[in-house]
């Protein structure tokens, strides 16, 4: 199996399973509790806050962990919006955010927010001046994503974070897709807010952290007991965070390794499709671009079809097809890139990790040439193309 | 997520292809949704079926309704075409996932559709069938801009 897909979720690794274990089993205590057993496994929450802390430059009681990525960015969307409702009603975000920036954007709306979506160059690039452009006197938050989990487009985080500052207006991004992949400076970037998850990053699911700037005054979202400085409520998921700890301790030791390697094999994936495989399209900016993230639209075929054909040569990967959401439209992030729908449906997702070889590619190239051509050959699409450049030619 | 019979019917389609000179094309379904489908009939003089083929832009159901579809179609009278349903190609296949249902619609909509385009080319009325209101090449402009 050759497995394509790092932006939905990554093999967790062994050293990862590793230090959690003891957790389920001889150090199972409870953080709040009194006795040894419980500040053993307090010990290592806050053992793992630091190493999370240090990872982004931020301070210990600086880390909140949630149950993952969408519980953060949930979090900080819903409490920035309720504790800033009295300065103002109104947030700006994007059009290729994550659902889960999406959707609670939408619930904000409705219960009277105002949602401004930024448009996106053809590259999924942000334009800061179109921010700058877009605050009112009541804004209260922005909240843009640092690279696309689809295009792998990396936003201009430094000059979206300034000009938030500028205007004193908090700032979210969510850095699911880029936390243990490229570095992160919280502070250097003006971050206000910062969500990202564990397993996108060889950690286990179900676990994840919002980094909170200290001073900021964000209500609880989960109540009950007086866990996370009483800001998430629930007995912490002790193991989770001990994973979360070692995947990014991991993740950092290697991040130049990694991101090199990745990005080579990413540049070479790109290359030889551009070179093989005529009428497609490389999705998202070719250097701004997350290390492991290729993205294509090979025109006149579907992208189930595609990722079905792959998967029967072993191959993982995904699309942003209608058809693999059932939806009926495409990938919102395609379509904010001015693709058409046919275009959009026709996409395919790889997403790298450094254990991927140049064979590995190799063989995927030549299964994705048999495959799109396989496909078009049963395109009614690339039939009428076909014809209307002989047509022309004539 | 499908059953056996829909996987054979992808990976192995049947009567992909065009025919040259068809008695019926029809196209049915958009570039939108997601899902295009294209078929030719070979409809003989006493109103047989001698040949269907496909050609199908769309997903794995997509291409399977098709491939099912004119395997159905194949040898039967114009008017026996006309009872082959959405229900028939699903059963045919052993069931759709539901939100794959719509595609043995429009597999039943690109019969039509041919039949309709046969009748039209043959100034004949064929009881029973309506204009098929999926065709792509009737509100094309509008729809997509």
């Amino acid at each position: 199996m050759i497995y394509l897909d790092n932006a939905a979720t990554t093999k967790t690794a062994p050293e990862v399973v590793e230090a959690m274990l003891p957790y389920f089993s001889e150090q199972f205590g409870n953080p709040s509790a009194i006795y040894s057993l419980g500040s053993a496994a307090k010990k290592a929450v806050n053992r793992a806050k630091r190493t999370i802390a240090a990872a982004i430059g931020a301070k210990q009681e600086e880390i909140y962990f949630t149950a993952g990525g969408t519980e953060a960015d949930n979090w900080a969307l819903k409490a920035a919006a309720e504790a800033y409702a009295n300065r103002g009603k109104h947030i700006i975000t994007t059009k290729i955010e994550h659902h889960a920036v999406l959707h609670t954007c939408e619930y904000l709306e409705q219960r009277g927010y105002e949602i401004t979506y930024l448009d996106v160059d053809s590259e999924g690039l942000v334009d800061p001046e179109a921010l700058r452009a877009a605050i009112r006197p009541d804004t209260i938050l922005i909240s843009v994503m640092f690279a696309n989990n689809e295009i792998g487009t990396i936003e201009p985080i430094g000059e979206i974070g300034a000009i938030a500052k500028e205007h004193g207006i908090l700032f979210h991004t969510d850095a699911v897709q880029v936390f243990g992949q490229i570095p992160i400076d919280a502070d250097g970037l003006h971050i206000d807010m910062l969500s990202a998850s564990g397993h996108k990053m060889n950690g286990p699911k179900g676990i994840g952290f919002l980094y909170i700037r200290s001073g900021l005054k964000l209500r609880s979202f989960i109540h009950g007991g007086a866990q996370e400085r009483n800001r998430r409520a629930g007995t912490e998921n002790v193991p989770g965070i001990v994973g979360l700890e070692a995947a990014a301790a991991r993740a950092l030791g290697m991040m130049e390794a990694k991101s090199a390697k990745e990005t080579e094999l990413r540049d070479y994936l790109i290359e030889r499709i551009e070179k093989e495989i005529p009428y497609c399209r490389l999705n998202g900016h070719r250097t701004k671009r997350l290390p492991g993230n290729v993205n294509f639209s090979f025109l006149y075929v579907e992208g189930e079809s595609i990722l079905i054909m792959l998967d029967m040569k072993g191959i993982c990967a995904s699309s942003g097809s209608a058809c693999t959401s059932g939806a009926l439209d495409p990938s919102h992030v395609l379509l904010a890139l001015g693709l058409k729908h046919e275009e959009a449906h026709g996409s395919l997702r790889l997403t790298l990790s450094e254990e991927n070889t140049k064979e590995e590619l190799d063989y995927v190239v030549e299964a994705l040439k048999e495959t799109v051509g396989k496909l078009r050959a049963m395109s009614p699409l690339y039939e009428d193309f076909i014809r209307k450049g002989t047509e022309r030619d004539n | 997520m499908y059953s056996e019979k829909v996987m054979d019917h992808f990976q192995n389609p049947r009567n992909v292809g065009e025919i040259e000179d068809a008695s019926g094309v029809g196209t049915v379904g958009n570039a939108k949704c997601g899902d295009i489908m294209r078929m030719y009939l070979d409809i003989d003089e006493n109103g047989v079926i001698r040949e269907a083929r496909f050609k199908t832009f769309g997903c794995g159901a997509a291409v399977a309704t098709s491939s099912m579809a004119t395997e159905l179609v194949k040898g039967k009278t114009v008017q026996e075409a006309l009872q082959v349903t959405n229900r028939a190609v699903m059963e045919a296949l052993d069931g759709l996932p539901p939100v794959k249902v719509h595609c043995s619609l429009l597999a039943e909509e690109a019969i039509h559709a041919a039949l309709w385009d046969y009748a039209e080319k043959n100034h004949i009325v064929i009881e029973g069938l309506e204009k098929p209101k999926a065709d792509i090449h009737e509100g094309e402009e509008e729809e997509e801009y």
